[in-house]
């Protein structure tokens, strides 16, 4: 026998008890070429682009799960940044029609979600990015699975505070659009976005990536935590070592069903994402990784280091196992969907400054967090960019998915359902920023940026 | 003709014709086994099958429906796997 049998009952426990899964395979395509003088024929070739690849990519995700036996939980498409190729129809029923067209096409390919309705305003904002930006809420509001994203700011180009003003107005006009303000969770606000992450809501094609790139998003809390708790003895060390080499191998089998995928579609291979992305479901939690660490509560004093430890040893262990290693590559922290993180907020254990402070050590900052309707857009956009400021001066993607949930106050549950999850609802200070974010304009690139 | 290896991983509680049952299946399936492990790790039975698929005469879905409806009859989980897998996962 070329393995022992406790390599091979190590994976098979890994899928079978663990939830090792594929989190995400999204097929980036470039929509570009799709633009037409006549907007009808720009919205039947961009129909029959993401129907075609669409199809392709769930009936070979579907063949290689069953070949390797390690389910792939989503099939999803990315595409170019709607901004870039709608520069030429930016009027606000144009976008309306663009979005409805991408929301049947995701709907008859059989993809829950697809990404790219956005715009990369970091430096400014064009017309035709204002319109689309004002009327998201709409578009949020009257489409299934279409997801979007503001990248407002880069280290090269300082925070657009203007845009990021915009983008507190608008999450709570799409809030008190749809139920539970779940419009909320398609949209993305970011600094420093990848041009290739996987992961939705902020997925999107970048402007430079070729025609098509297959990126795979693996999963694995659940592989950690068990690790973790086989060796409740051993030193810092040792446990950021074994994290190390559990992370290893579920990226080299990301990695694996990722180039077989890409090959069998036809499309090049683009990146494994090596974040840990949680679910609701039991014992598929970040925070019990830090918990199993030896820590009460995830928010604790000790949790952030706890987080830095657990990422730094995921890269290290990602990076070995994969020379295609991108996206965002670090953890998720999202509230609702993480039980552990849910249920610290319910016991008073975790704040949204002490979420804050994880920014600081992991990507992503607040993630599917739930506010009080009631939150004026002004403080919503002050959140944000006080997320959005730790990834410009820190030279790494940081991200708001923020819900403010129309009716209800701090500490009443919302349940957003399916893989989104629930939680209480979390407090926000009522201390007004509003006269400082008033000011608009743009925070200069910081000294990190003048590298050249 | 270069092989083309699958691994078939049984766990569950011990009991007898588990060898035997799948051995059937696979046989009448034109496949031949490789090699075969077995112990108890914690608690559990655990087996694991090399199979070489090189000629058989159903597709690789079939065939891991059939042994994964095989395990839910005999009250064992079964999970089918191509080789590369382990390789990627335990071999640099």
């Amino acid at each position: 026998m070329t393995f022992t049998l406790d390599e091979i009952y190590e994976t098979a426990r890994m899928i079978l008890f663990e939830k090792l899964d594929i989190r995400t395979t999204t097929l980036g395509i470039n929509i570009k070429d799709c633009v037409h003088s006549n907007f009808q024929t720009f919205l039947n070739r961009v129909h029959h682009k993401i129907v075609k690849y669409g199809k392709v990519l769930t009936k070979k995700a579907r063949q290689v799960e069953i070949k390797y036996g390690v389910p792939i939980v989503n099939k999803r498409i990315s595409i170019t940044p709607i901004s870039l190729v709608m520069e030429t129809h930016a009027k606000t029923k144009k976008f309306l029609q663009m979005a409805k067209t991408i929301d049947n096409a995701a709907k008859e390919s059989g993809i829950d979600y697809i990404g790219g309705f956005g715009a990369l305003v970091h430096k400014g904002i064009t017309n035709a990015e204002k319109i689309l930006i004002r009327c998201l809420p709409e578009i949020l509001a009257s489409t299934e699975r279409v997801c979007s994203f503001i990248n407002a700011g880069s280290t090269n180009s300082g925070l657009n505070i203007d845009a990021v003003n915009i983008a507190g107005e608008i999450l709570f006009e799409t809030a008190h659009k749809t139920k539970n303000g779940s419009g909320c969770t398609k949209l993305v606000v970011f600094v420093n976005a990848p041009e290739d992450n996987p992961f939705m809501a902020g997925a999107f094609h970048g402007p430079g990536e070729p025609d098509f790139s297959l990126n795979i998003g693996i999963s694995g809390p659940g592989v950690v935590r068990s690790v973790v708790e086989k060796n409740p003895d051993c030193d810092i060390t040792q446990l950021a070592e074994i994290i190390k080499r559990t992370v290893f191998k579920i990226t080299r089998a990301g990695e694996l069903i990722g180039r077989e995928l890409a090959n069998d579609i036809g499309v090049p291979f683009g990146i494994v994402d090596i974040s840990l992305a949680p679910t609701p479901l039991p014992g598929d939690s970040v925070a019990q990784i830090i918990e199993a660490f030896g820590i009460e509560k995830i928010g604790a004093h000790g949790s952030t280091f706890a987080i830095a430890l657990l990422m730094d040893a995921v890269k290290k262990g990602g990076a070995m196992a994969s020379g295609n290693v991108g996206g965002l590559s670090g953890t998720f922290i999202p509230v609702s969907e993480d039980a552990g993180m849910a249920e610290a907020v319910e016991k008073g254990a975790l704040t949204l400054e002490k979420i804050e402070s994880f920014t600081s050590v992991c990507s992503v900052g607040l993630d599917m967090v739930a506010i009080p309707g009631d939150t004026p857009p002004e403080i919503i956009s002050a959140i944000i960019a006080d997320i959005l400021a730790i990834g410009i001066i820190n030279n790494k993607t940081t991200a708001t998915r923020i819900i403010p949930v129309p009716g209800k106050k701090a500490g009443e549950k919302v349940f957003f359902g399916g893989l989104l999850g629930e939680m209480p609802v979390m407090e926000v200070k009522k201390l007004s920023s509003s006269k400082f974010m008033k000011r608009g304009g743009r925070m200069p690139s910081p000294l990190i940026a003048l590298k050249n | 003709m270069e092989k083309e290896l699958i691994f078939i991983t049984v766990i569950g509680r011990d009991r007898k014709g588990i060898v035997a049952s799948i051995s059937n299946l696979l046989y009448r399936r034109n496949l031949n086994i490789e090699d075969i492990v077995q112990k108890i790790i914690k608690d559990y039975f655990v087996m694991a099958m090399l199979v070489d698929i090189k000629d058989s005469k159903c597709s690789f879905e079939k065939l891991s429906k059939d042994l994964v409806e095989l395990g839910k009859r005999m009250n064992l989980i079964i999970q089918v796997q191509h080789e590369n897998i382990f390789k990627m996962m335990h071999r640099i």
